[in-house]
C-alpha cells in the first residue's frame, strides 16, 4: 500500500481578482456553479485527515472568494491539521484575518508580483500591490508567520534584489522565489515569460548572497528555471507520494497541473472516497514509484532523486506522460526544450504577456 | 556544530508539535512541512519550552531513561535547528 499523504492542496475556487499572465491554473477554469459545497469540502477535509493529511493549504484562485472560508479553517484546524492560507491578499481585512486566526489559521502565504508597484500591478493586471503591503502588515501584526511567494520570469528576474528587500520590509519569515512553471495559462505565455540565460546567471549570485546574509531570519527557497537545467525537477517528490490536490469541482489530482494529461482519467470526491482514489485509482497508481519508468529513467542512478521529472511536462512536450521529462539532458526529446531556448527573443523583443482571462 | 549545553531551545514561530493518530507518531507541523519524530526526538521536543537549557533537558530525560548523554541531546537539537523547527536562545 502507498504511504499516506502529508499535504492537501485544496483549491477552493478558480475565481481570482488577479490576471497574472504566469497563472498555471488550467486554460478551462471551473465555474462557480460547479464548485464543491461547504459540506462537500468539510467531507474532503475529514477524509484527508483520516487518510493521513496533516497540512491543509487553502488555495485557489483566491480562497477569500469563498464565503465559507472561516468554516473550512475551523474544520481543518479542529482536525489537528496545520492550516495555510495561500492568498493574493485582495479582500483580506483586519476583521477577516483576526477571525481566521482565532479559528486556528497557522500560516499565510502571500503572492507578490514584483518589487515595485508599477511593475507588479502590470503583471497582476489590476492594482493589487498596495493591498499586499497592507495584507503583510495585518499578518505580521497578528503574529502569524508569513511566507511571500514570488513567481519569477523575464520581467521581474532582474529585480530579485529589490524583491528580497521588499520581503524583508514585509516581515516575511520565508520567501519563495519560484521560476515560472509552464502549465495552464503560463504555457501559452511561455515566450513572453521565459528568462534569458544571462538573466538567470545574474540572479543566482544575488539570491545566494541574500540567503547567506539572511540566514536565521528569513529562509529563501529558490525554485530553478528547469528548462535551463540539465536535470529535471523532482516533481512532487514523486507521483502520488506526499501530496494531493482537490480542484474546485472535486477532481482529485496527484499534482496541481495534472489535468493537462488528457489521456488520464481523474476521479472526483463526488463519486469515490478519497482514500480509495489515493491508494487504488488509475490516475494515482499510473506513475507512482519507479515501475512505470522506461529508459533512460529505468536504469538511471537518479531515478529516486528526481523521479523522472514531471509527468505533466513529459505529456505537454512529448505527448506521452510516461516519457522522461524532456528537460533531462539524457532524454531523447531534450531537443524540444533546446529549440524553445534557441528561439529566445532578445531582451525587449519578447511578445506581450497575455493577461489571464477571468473565471466565471 | 553542536550547540553549547547552556543554550535554550524552543520551537520556532509557526511550528506546532502534535500527535498524529494515523501514523501513531509525534509530529512537528510547520509552513510547508511535516517532521515525523521518533520517540527520542519527541521526548526532547516535548521539553523544549523556551526555559530549559540543553543540559536541563538532558537531566530531565535521564530521570526517565537510561544512558542519556547531554552531547547526544545537543546533537539532536542541532539537527532540529538545521531543519529550521527549533531556535536557540541564550
Amino acid at each position: 500500500m502507498a504511504e499516506a499523504p502529508f499535504g492537501l492542496l485544496a483549491e477552493l475556487t478558480h475565481r481570482c481578482p488577479l490576471r497574472c499572465g504566469y497563472c498555471s491554473n488550467p486554460l478551462e477554469l471551473v465555474r462557480r456553479r460547479d464548485e464543491l459545497s461547504t459540506e462537500q469540502w468539510c467531507s474532503v477535509l475529514d477524509q484527508a485527515r483520516a487518510l493521513g493529511v496533516l497540512q491543509v493549504h487553502l488555495s485557489g484562485g483566491e480562497p477569500l472568494g469563498r464565503p465559507d472560508l472561516p468554516d473550512l479553517v475551523s474544520r481543518a484546524s479542529g482536525l489537528g491539521c496545520y492550516v495555510n492560507l495561500v492568498t493574493s491578499g485582495l479582500g483580506l481585512t483586519s476583521d477577516r484575518l483576526a477571525d481566521l486566526a482565532a479559528r486556528g489559521l497557522d500560516h499565510v502565504q502571500l503572492s507578490v508580483q514584483d518589487a515595485d508597484r508599477r511593475d507588479a500591478d502590470r503583471v497582476a493586471g489590476v492594482r493589487a500591490h498596495h493591498h499586499k503591503l497592507v495584507a503583510a502588515d495585518l499578518v505580521t501584526g497578528l503574529g502569524l508567520p508569513l511566507t511571500v511567494n514570488v513567481v519569477l520570469h523575464r520581467r521581474n528576474l532582474d529585480h530579485v534584489a529589490g524583491i528580497v528587500a521588499l520581503a524583508e520590509r514585509m516581515g516575511a519569515q520565508r520567501l519563495e522565489l519560484a521560476n515560472t512553471q509552464y502549465y495552464g495559462w503560463a504555457l501559452r505565455n511561455r515566450a513572453a515569460l521565459l528568462p534569458t540565460a544571462d538573466q538567470l546567471a545574474a540572479a543566482a549570485p544575488v539570491v545566494a548572497a541574500a540567503r547567506e546574509r539572511l540566514r536565521g531570519s528569513m529562509e529563501i527557497v529558490y525554485v530553478v528555471a528547469d528548462y535551463h537545467e540539465a536535470h529535471p525537477k523532482p516533481c512532487m517528490h514523486g507521483w502520488g507520494a506526499r501530496q494531493l490536490t482537490v480542484s474546485p469541482d472535486g477532481t482529485v489530482l496527484p499534482c496541481p497541473a495534472a489535468s493537462v494529461i488528457t489521456d488520464l482519467e481523474f476521479d472526483t470526491v463526488r463519486d469515490r472516497p478519497l482514500a480509495e482514489i489515493w491508494h487504488d485509482s488509475r490516475s494515482f497508481t499510473a506513475y507512482r514509484g519507479t515501475d512505470w519508468m522506461r529508459d533512460p529513467c529505468r536504469s538511471c542512478a537518479r531515478r529516486e532523486v528526481d523521479f523522472g521529472g514531471c509527468r505533466c511536462q513529459a505529456f505537454q512536450l512529448t505527448g506521452d506522460a510516461a516519457n522522461t521529462d524532456p528537460v533531462c539532458s539524457l532524454s531523447p526529446d531534450r531537443g524540444v526544450v533546446d529549440l524553445v531556448l534557441a528561439a529566445e527573443a532578445p531582451p525587449g523583443a519578447e511578445p506581450d504577456l497575455v493577461p489571464r482571462r477571468a473565471a466565471r | 556544530m553542536t550547540p553549547a549545553h547552556d543554550r535554550v531551545p524552543r520551537l520556532r514561530t509557526g511550528v506546532r508539535a502534535s500527535y498524529d493518530r494515523v501514523r501513531e507518531s509525534h509530529v512537528l507541523l510547520f509552513p510547508e512541512g511535516v517532521l515525523v519524530l521518533n520517540p527520542t526526538a519527541a521526548a526532547v521536543v516535548g521539553l523544549c519550552d523556551g526555559r530549559a537549557t540543553i543540559a536541563d533537558v538532558a537531566r530531565t530525560l535521564a530521570d526517565e531513561f537510561d544512558g542519556v548523554r547531554t552531547a547526544d541531546v545537543a546533537e539532536l537539537v542541532a539537527r532540529l535547528v538545521e531543519r529550521r523547527v527549533v531556535d536557540l536562545d541564550g
